[in-house]
């Protein structure tokens, strides 16, 4: 019998009751997903079932992941963090302004690193040649750019507002609307993939991805908050979003950032 | 919602981390990049050729991972070059790398067949471990990424002293490292589930 939406709701309540149990007996609050989160099922062949191995980082600060890739000026264009200057004319959508900063886990900005996002048009469809579902290619939006942070660790993107859009974890599964970003931090410790979500979207409480994130203020910390300063006179609506990298990191020190 | 809210547990200025999410399957327009994969400067004589597939749970091959490697040069230092993904002001479109600089960081998507491909410089040792390349594996299903690590065999006593493979359990060691199949040429399978399982990292 095909999968419906009631069947992963109560997947999914039954996976945060196992955390809010695991919690009030103590256990750590988990700020990422597990990778075996079932609801999500194609997380189901693709996730390790050892548990992985742990590397004290102190003992040794030579190790090549406590240093990043380098990016530069020539790694970038003027125009990658506009979405909406791609193409010959104006994509179709509401323009937004998407800002933040970039962060480690002491607050820190981190500089000069490599912020990329990719998303679905306004009509929630994607520039993918395997992503067919009935929704129109908007010809003047392809929905991927870059940019890099600046000294205070700020990035900023000008493009459109995504749909949501359907997929098949289940029966009428949509996805709330989001921008998914790749990220570099100081060390390859911190590289970090997620995504941006918009608040008060309706179809958050039936989407297992974001749901994967067991923890509800984690989860928060994965939607933007709308910022009327950010929003442009006659051209786009502002929102905020601050991302921190988890992992360990030794160049601080060196590098007094 | 994006406040950003201090905890107590990391000391006063500690803040609590943007959680990981998968990067779906509709990367594939954004995230590869021309010369991914070719990390090697043109013609060095450093040049080693490392492949292997992306298998499941099942053994099946990954056709939508993403796999980035980060290496030390061959004298064991950090990369500094940039230029990895160099832009074109003019079209707005990638460059390639420039052939001649070493940037020690490819990003490689599998193909059809779940295979990829680099050819980078063979990696110096650092500090006191063996040599090999960082690793970091992204697909649609893994709601965060992957760390784990290439060890080149050759040197069977650095191997045997080498303090991240000392902690593996010595029936699993042999999926860090890769097969040499032909001079400077390596297969490197990651099976993210199931019989030999990869040995996957957590950097604390």
């Amino acid at each position: 019998m095909a999968l419906t939406q009631h069947d992963i709701d109560k997947e999914i309540a039954a996976e945060r009751d196992a955390y809010e149990q695991r919690v009030a007996g103590g256990a750590p609050v988990e700020h990422h997903p597990d990778r075996g989160y079932a609801p999500y099922r194609s997380s189901v062949l693709r996730h390790p079932k050892r548990p992985p191995v742990g590397i004290d980082v102190t003992k040794d600060p030579e190790l090549v992941e406590l240093s990043s890739p380098a990016w530069g000026e020539r790694d970038i264009t003027e125009l990658d963090n506009d979405l909406t200057r791609q193409h010959r004319g104006e994509p179709v959508g509401e323009r937004i302004t998407v800002e933040g900063r970039l962060l480690d886990r002491e607050g820190r900005p981190v500089r000069g690193q490599l912020v990329e996002i990719w998303q679905a048009n306004s009509a929630g469809r994607y520039a993918h040649q395997r992503e067919q579902h009935d929704a129109p290619l908007d010809p003047n939006f392809t929905g991927a750019g870059r940019t890099l942070t600046d000294d205070h660790g700020f990035y900023r993107f000008t493009t459109i507002q995504p749909g949501p859009y359907p997929w098949r974890n289940h029966t009428n599964a949509w996805r709330p609307a989001h921008i998914h970003f790749s990220v570099f931090g100081r060390s390859f410790t911190q590289r970090l993939v997620t995504q941006m979500y918009f608040p008060n979207d309706p179809l958050f409480p039936y989407d297992p991805i974001l749901h994967a994130v067991t923890d509800q203020a984690a989860r928060d910390r994965l939607v933007a908050a709308y910022d009327h300063n950010l929003s442009v006179p006659e051209f786009s609506l502002g929102y905020r979003w601050d991302i921190v990298l988890d992992g360990p990191s030794a160049t601080w020190m060196e590098e007094g950032r | 919602m994006t406040d950003i809210a201090t905890t107590d547990t990391h000391g006063a200025e500690a803040v609590l981390p943007t959680p990981s999410q998968t990067v779906g399957p509709f990367y594939g327009y954004a995230l590869p990049i021309p010369d991914g994969g070719n990390i090697a400067p043109v013609g060095h004589p450093d040049t080693v050729t490392v492949h292997g597939h992306v298998y499941d749970g099942e053994g099946n091959p990954l056709p939508d991972a993403l796999v980035e490697l980060w290496g030390a040069a061959p004298d064991g230092s950090v990369p500094t070059a940039t230029g990895s993904m160099r832009r074109d002001p003019a079209s707005g479109g990638f460059v390639g790398r420039n052939g001649l600089e070493f940037t020690g960081w490819g990003r490689i998507q599998t193909d059809a067949d779940g295979h990829w491909v680099a050819r980078t410089l063979r990696p110096g040792a650092r500090g006191g471990g063996a040599p090999y390349l960082a690793v970091c594996v992204f697909a649609r299903g893994l709601l965060m990424h992957l760390f784990t690590r290439i060890y080149l065999p050759g040197d069977d006593a650095a191997l045997a002293a080498d303090p991240v493979l000392s902690q593996v359990e010595e029936g699993r060691r042999s999926t860090l490292v890769a097969e040499e199949q032909a001079p400077a040429t390596y297969r490197f399978d990651i099976r993210l589930q199931g019989e030999n399982e990869t040995v996957f990292l957590e950097y604390q």
